[in-house]
């Protein structure tokens, strides 16, 4: 199953050093890459988003070290993802100072490289994104997802370092998910739960179902309601691309690949068929919750990026009253300056939540080290909290979550889930 | 010894060790400590095992695209699985293995081979991975 790698004559000539040295390893990189997909050439993109700029570890840093060293600079305009530090509120961090300053260090280098300083995990959200059709390089699981099934803009799984080797050659494998074999759907979800599907919580839960059950197949919802808005896509896709490797949905008559269910399967057949009632939903969202009592140490909002919709609907819910637990709601620094304009941020505030930018709180020390339970809307939060962060969780709604925090001990509302 | 050459090699070179066949596919990201190769998945049915020195057995990768930054490091810090077995395809373990090959001199041969031969690695005690011949 050996593959013969076409490179264009630039390509060779990256690769034969006749740029700078960042350029010679990035197309290193992103040749290899090419050989893992099976790819036959590559293809020019139009934009990257990075994720290495959050510091996993000294081999992060050595690799951006490096390219910096030589002389890399990113040939696509380039978004960063999150970061582990909250720049804008830096008292917010916990964690190790040495820790801290390698991860400051981290992102100087990938702004040196040419790099927007965005800071988000949820690109998506910032006026200019691809459009569809266009290919581009986007790494971060949740990003990547979105971009295929929403805008329909073409990603494959891009991690860390072939980020930035993409940014910096321009080119990426003509593999994977850029071309229309890889983004057939192949296991379908008949979702028969029209009274949850009015509840935003039930995409995340929905989400993780899915990707607990398709791995890294295409799945195909069918049921969503026409019109199902961006915020519900995006916990969705997060959630599966948490609990599988799901790097692309369809949902038919809602995302721009799938006006019908014939044109999401792409002519195949599907490889199974799932049905999915109310109390698969229900199954999920106990699936997503560890902590059994009604204890509650703080809220962790904000996974992906909260955008400008949600932080009014988290205002409004509060609705003038204030948090007795610690409440943080995550932000791209863009969607808070737009906030920020029309008083919800103060309000937010006021109700005694924590806006935390440019981080998530699960990926750097934000929350008090004490904090055992915590409570989130987040189904790709409730997922790696635990690991990361060894913590017990509660999946609810942002409402639930809302009336927790003002409680100051897991609230549920029993009516929301009966659909 | 039982010996696994790659019907798609993802990432050259050689690795031996016991093996270590995952039930279920593993995060490296929020699921891997790279400071001491522990499986910390609270989910995962082994968490807890160590993958440092092992051949890993799995039959894809999951979750976040931070895994190569994890494997990685693991690699820099010599907790890494002595190599990785795949049945499908997982280009973001690739990536890890291809830089820390570049940075540290270091490999963790990662491959991808059919049903048949995945089925015996996991049933082998030892393994001795072979990712700089295609079988």
């Amino acid at each position: 199953m050996l593959v013969r790698l076409e490179l264009s004559e630039r390509d060779r000539d990256l690769l034969d050093g006749a740029g700078t040295a960042a350029e010679q390893l990035a197309m290193r990189i992103v040749v290899g890459l090419a050989g893992a997909m099976g790819a036959d050439r590559l293809l020019d993109i139009t934009g990257a988003h990075v994720d290495g700029c959050l510091y996993h570890g000294q081999a992060g840093l050595d690799y951006a070290e490096r390219l910096v060293a030589g002389g890399g600079r990113v040939r696509v305009p380039t978004t960063l993802n999150v970061s582990s530090l909250d720049l804008l509120h830096p008292h917010l961090y916990r964690g190790d100072p040495e820790v801290g300053a390698a991860g400051r260090r981290l992102m100087e280098c990938y702004e040196a490289m040419g790099c927007e300083p965005t800071w988000t995990c949820a690109p998506y959200q910032l006026a200019a994104r691809p459009a569809r059709g266009e290919h581009v390089a986007w790494a971060e699981s949740n990003a990547i997802v979105f971009a295929n099934s929403v805008l329909g803009a073409r990603t494959h799984r891009y991690g860390d370092f072939a980020d930035i080797a993409a940014a910096i050659t321009g080119r990426a494998p003509a593999g994977g998910l850029h071309l229309d074999a890889a983004r057939a759907g192949r296991m379908v979800f008949d979702v028969d739960a029209p009274g949850l599907l009015d509840v935003d919580a039930a995409y995340p839960a929905l989400g993780h179902l899915v990707g607990s059950r398709c791995g890294s197949l295409v799945p195909i919802l069918v049921g969503l309601p026409a019109g199902t808005g961006e915020d519900r896509l995006k916990a969705l896709g997060a959630a599966a691309a948490s609990s599988g490797a799901v790097a692309m949905f369809h949902a038919v008559g809602v995302t721009p690949e799938a006006p019908t269910l014939e044109a999401a399967l792409g002519g195949r057949p599907p490889a199974a068929t799932h049905r999915v009632r109310p109390a698969d939903l229900r199954r999920a969202r106990d699936q997503l919750t560890t902590a059994a009592g009604p204890g509650l140490d703080a809220v962790s909002l904000g996974t992906p990026h909260y955008s400008v919709r949600e932080l009014r609907r988290l205002a409004e819910l509060f609705d003038g009253r204030r948090a007795a637990v610690p409440c943080f709601a995550a932000t791209g620094r863009g969607v808070l300056a737009s906030a920020a304009d029309g008083g919800v941020a103060a309000a937010l505030q006021e109700a005694g939540v924590d806006l935390v930018v440019d981080t998530c709180t699960y990926v750097t020390p934000v929350i008090a080290a004490d904090a055992r339970t915590v409570m989130t809307d987040s189904g790709k939060w409730a997922y790696y909290a635990p690991g990361n962060l060894g913590v017990d969780v509660v999946f609810g709604s942002m409402a639930e979550c809302v009336e927790s925090a003002v409680a100051g001990e897991v609230r549920r509302d029993p009516g929301l889930w009966s659909g | 010894m039982v010996g696994v050459s790659g019907a798609v090699v993802l990432v050259g070179g050689i690795g031996e060790g016991p093996v270590l066949a995952l039930d279920e596919p593993l995060s490296m990201w929020g699921g891997l400590d790279p400071a001491t190769g522990e499986i910390v998945d609270r989910r995962h049915p082994q968490c807890g095992e160590v993958v440092a020195g092992r051949v890993l057995v799995m039959p894809h990768g999951r979750g976040s695209s931070s895994a190569a930054s994890v494997l990685a490091e693991a690699v820099r810090r010599g907790t890494a699985p002595a190599a990785i077995v795949l049945v499908e395809r997982d280009e973001i373990l690739a990536v890890g293995g291809l830089v820390a090959a570049e940075l540290y001199g270091a490999s963790c041969p990662i491959v991808v081979v059919d049903e048949a031969a995945y089925a015996a690695a996991r049933r082998a005690g030892r393994l001795r991975v072979d990712g700089s011949r295609v079988g």
